[in-house]
């Protein structure tokens, strides 16, 4: 077990320094930072000062490598835009972003689990059809576009909910929650039905089509056979079943829906980490794009690893697979 | 007598609890937010946007063209090289130190240093304090522009930005990256405090309580400014009533808020000019004149304001727009196929020829559809573009490195003045001293350049003038570079906000003096 470990956290960290050294290349490429943090008028002998002191001259190689030095040390450098270390601006922006993904999950869950279930049973019927047909349009509508229909319906005819931001928010131990206003609620509503616009019929779809699948088979047939109630077949038996392969797929669906976030958050000016990615890349603000991408595969790696070992643990059959 | 003290005292509470019902607050909305709360550390529209509403500039713009009194009083010429400036007494900055001589020569040294505004700063020797409320702007040669860059100098607290802050650094450092001072804190004179600060999420202006121009009808006591990038959302935060004022607006909602009844729209005539430039080092052909001629006979400018911009933009003929010193009203824009047709044949390129293009596709209002539409024009007669836009995060790299035959760019002139077009649009590019840092079509003539650089030190603005408008007609002549148009400012706001009376042609609203009904 203890090979198996150091052999998944040796993986993690090449992983890592894969990752720092492509953010570190698309850095290269996607414009100069100097040009938005001076007037256009300035000229050519100072920015090139500019550039200079900021060490943008150096070699690829050069800057690579202060930047993994750095990096250990917990710096990831300084945002060109915010003048802060990017670190603390992404840290400040997670809330927002994690608070959305969070909302959209539970309007997924809560309305998928019935509708998949309801459509299942009664494949036939009027209202499944119309789910059905509901839930292609759904997923074909890009979501920015359902966030400006959402806008101008809700926010500009209704008057119902505003219209962009996040509204009131409260500082719990360091986190700003919008949870806990009704500002704060107010504004989550239409962010969080238009994220969850692109996976919620893709998860009715998926909890149907493994619903119907597990209604066929031997052991629900022994059920109705067996003279068991229709809920008991329904809920307990065939449902619990079905649970399994969604619970697998929404964890990657997960990691999609967060990317998701860079477009509903653009277009509800949310102060999130998608909206601030963006942002960055319009303001070639590189050190913070550099930041972003190390924060978020650094996340995906620690989930990925402790998932890893954790199977270890349970599932000897993996680390032994390994070893020769 | 007592009846007059009481009526006197009546009228004063009337008077005061007037004001205060008058308070009121603005929901402003804009597409970025000011990048730092030290006016100096960046020379944008949006800094200097800022500075008119936590600073005072020594003068400003009017809507004529002319210049109000602020922070100076009284202006008057001393000599070729001294202007006198009369500062108004019994002003307080914002950390309650008086306003005085002093700070506007501090705030003219620093000015001096910041590598923004170094540049437009090169030709002032520096500031004499005659007395406590009397300065004297002394110029290295005679300037022609010392009123307008007078708009430009916002004086700081002295006493509040010397000295060191409590990680040891000077207070009064100009820092482009990371923490200073100045980023985070403020002392002017302007009416308004900035009271709150989350960058790219809100800044919350307060009024200042000891502000000093009593006279100004202005009854808003607080604004929070949230910036909103995406169009769409800015116009629809307006629609549905979240925001009170938002700048600015884009061409496609124009008509939806010109419907609406409860917003109004104000547009005005901008001074950035959208262009292409020829470069006549790489093609032959493009340095030939009566090829660029043609092209400039070739581009209906009139019809891209009408079908793309919808007629959100003023067509240019030339590089100023009217009422600046080089405008000449006989050119026009000069749309005439058959002529351009014949031009080409003249210069010998009846079959055309090939070449390329670049543009920014997020910079000036419809630059990728602007351009594709001139790409379309050119194929009349037979110029055959290969058209490359991209984002402005690339663009400027591939513009300075010259990789294509035209390029497009916008211009709007920092000092308000006809002379800076030319100075960096179409001066013989030269690396010494600046001139021509953005001529990507390499056009060069002596006389053009002798002409701009003469009106530099011409004091006398009627012979000035003169000296512009020939330059324009030398160009327009030449045809140095194709005009499109002039992009319109625009703002818009609940109809209960009196925009119409704080907007200007310099896009500096003046907030302090902004009427709620």
């Amino acid at each position: 077990m203890f090979a198996f470990a150091v052999r998944r956290i040796t993986q993690a960290i090449i992983v890592m320094l894969v990752i720092g050294l492509l953010g570190f290349s698309i850095k290269q490429k996607i414009g100069d930072p100097v040009r938005d943090i001076v007037g256009v008028s300035v000229s050519v002998a100072e920015r090139d000062a500019l550039r200079e002191e900021l060490g943008l001259n150096d070699p690829f190689l050069a800057q690579y490598v202060r930047f993994i030095k750095n990096a250990v040390h917990g710096d990831l450098g300084m945002s060109f835009f915010f003048k802060r270390p990017t670190l603390e601006v992404i840290l400040s922006k997670a809330p927002a972003t994690l608070e959305l993904v969070f909302a959209s999950s539970l309007i997924i869950i809560l309305l998928s689990i019935p509708l998949g279930i309801y459509t299942a049973i009664n494949p036939r019927n009027l209202p499944s059809r119309i789910i059905m047909g509901g839930s292609i349009v759904g997923v074909s509508i890009p979501v920015f576009l359902t966030a400006i229909i959402l806008i101008y319906i809700f926010a500009v005819e209704l008057h119902w909910l505003p219209s962009y931001g996040r509204g009131e928010t409260v500082n719990v131990w360091g986190w700003e929650s919008g949870f806990l206003t009704l500002d704060g609620l107010k504004h989550l509503i239409l962010p969080s039905i238009a994220l969850s616009s692109i996976m919620l019929p893709l998860f009715i779809r998926l909890i149907r089509s493994e619903m119907m699948e597990t209604l066929e088979t031997e052991y629900v047939k022994f059920a109705w056979a067996k003279g068991l109630s229709r809920r008991r077949i329904w809920f307990l038996h065939a449902f619990k079943n079905t649970l399994l392969p969604v619970i697998t797929v929404g964890g990657v669906q997960l990691g999609i829906l967060i990317a998701y976030t860079i477009l509903t958050e653009t277009v509800f000016q949310w102060q999130g980490m998608g909206f601030m990615f963006l942002e960055a890349v319009e303001r070639s603000d590189t050190s913070l794009l550099v930041a972003y991408i190390i924060v978020v595969g650094a996340l995906f790696v620690v989930v990925n690893t402790i998932v890893d070992l954790i199977y270890g643990l349970v599932n000897p059959t993996i680390r032994i697979t390994g070893r020769k | 007598m007592k009846k007059l003290l009481v009526g006197c005292l009546v009228l004063l509470m009337v008077l005061s609890f007037g004001t205060m019902a008058g308070a009121k607050t603005l929901k402003l909305a804009m597409d970025a937010d000011p990048v730092s709360l030290d006016p100096h550390v960046q020379l944008s529209g949006g800094m200097l946007q800022f500075s008119h509403m936590v600073f005072d500039p020594l003068v400003r713009w009017n809507k004529s063209g002319g210049f109000d009194p602020r922070l100076a009083t009284k202006w008057e010429r001393l000599d070729d090289l001294t202007m006198r400036f009369h500062l108004r007494k019994g002003v307080k900055f914002h950390s309650g130190n008086p306003f005085t001589a002093k700070d506007v020569e501090w705030t003219v040294e620093r000015l001096k240093k910041s590598p923004d505004f170094k540049g437009l700063f090169e030709p002032f020797e520096g500031v004499k304090v005659f007395d406590d409320y009397t300065v004297d702007i002394v110029t290295k040669k005679p300037y022609a522009l010392l009123l307008n860059m007078a708009t430009y100098i916002f004086p700081m607290d002295s006493k509040f930005y010397t000295g060191t802050d409590a990680a040891g650094k000077p207070k009064d450092a100009i820092v482009k990256i990371g923490p200073s001072f100045a980023l985070t804190n403020e002392s002017g004179t302007g009416k308004y405090r900035v009271t709150g600060r989350e960058q790219g999420l809100k800044t919350v202006f307060e009024e200042f309580a000891d502000y000093w121009d009593k006279e100004s009808p202005g009854n808003v006591d607080k604004i929070i400014l949230t910036p909103i990038k995406n169009d769409a959302t800015r116009v629809a935060a307006l629609l549905s009533g979240d925001v009170d004022f938002i700048m600015p607006v884009p061409p496609q909602d124009y008509s939806r808020i010109r419907k609406n009844k409860n917003s109004k729209l104000i547009t005005m005539s901008g001074s950035r000019i959208i262009t292409c430039q020829l470069n006549s080092k790489r093609r032959p052909e493009l340095a030939n004149r009566l090829v660029r001629q043609a092209i400039v006979y070739a581009t209906n400018n009139n019809g891209i304001v009408k079908k793309i911009m919808k007629g959100t933009a003023s067509v240019a003929g030339q590089q100023a727009p009217k009422g600046f010193a080089g405008y000449k009203e006989n050119l026009v824009p000069r749309y005439n196929l058959k002529k351009a047709k014949a031009l080409m044949k003249e210069a010998g390129y009846e079959n055309g020829f090939e070449c390329t293009m670049i543009s920014p596709n997020n910079r000036y209002v419809n630059d990728e559809k602007i351009a594709e539409a001139f790409a379309g024009m050119l194929s009349k007669i037979k110029i055959k573009v290969n058209l490359k836009a991209m984002p402005k995060a690339q663009y400027w790299d591939q513009f300075d490195a010259q990789v294509a035959d035209m390029q497009i760019i916008g211009w709007h002139p920092d000092t308000e003045d006809s002379a800076n077009y030319t100075e960096f649009l179409l001066m013989c590019p030269d690396k010494e001293t600046g001139y021509g840092q953005y001529n990507s079509g390499n056009y060069c003539n002596p006389e053009v350049d002798r002409l701009v650089l003469a009106s530099q030190t011409e004091t006398n603005l009627a012979k000035r003038s003169a000296m512009l408008q020939k330059v324009e007609q030398i160009l327009y002549d030449d045809a140095a570079y194709v005009p499109f148009h002039w992009q319109n400012l625009s703002w818009a706001g609940k109809n209960k906000v009196d925009i119409r009376r704080i907007v200007n042609v310099q896009n500096f609203p003046y907030f302090g003096d902004l009427v709620i009904k």
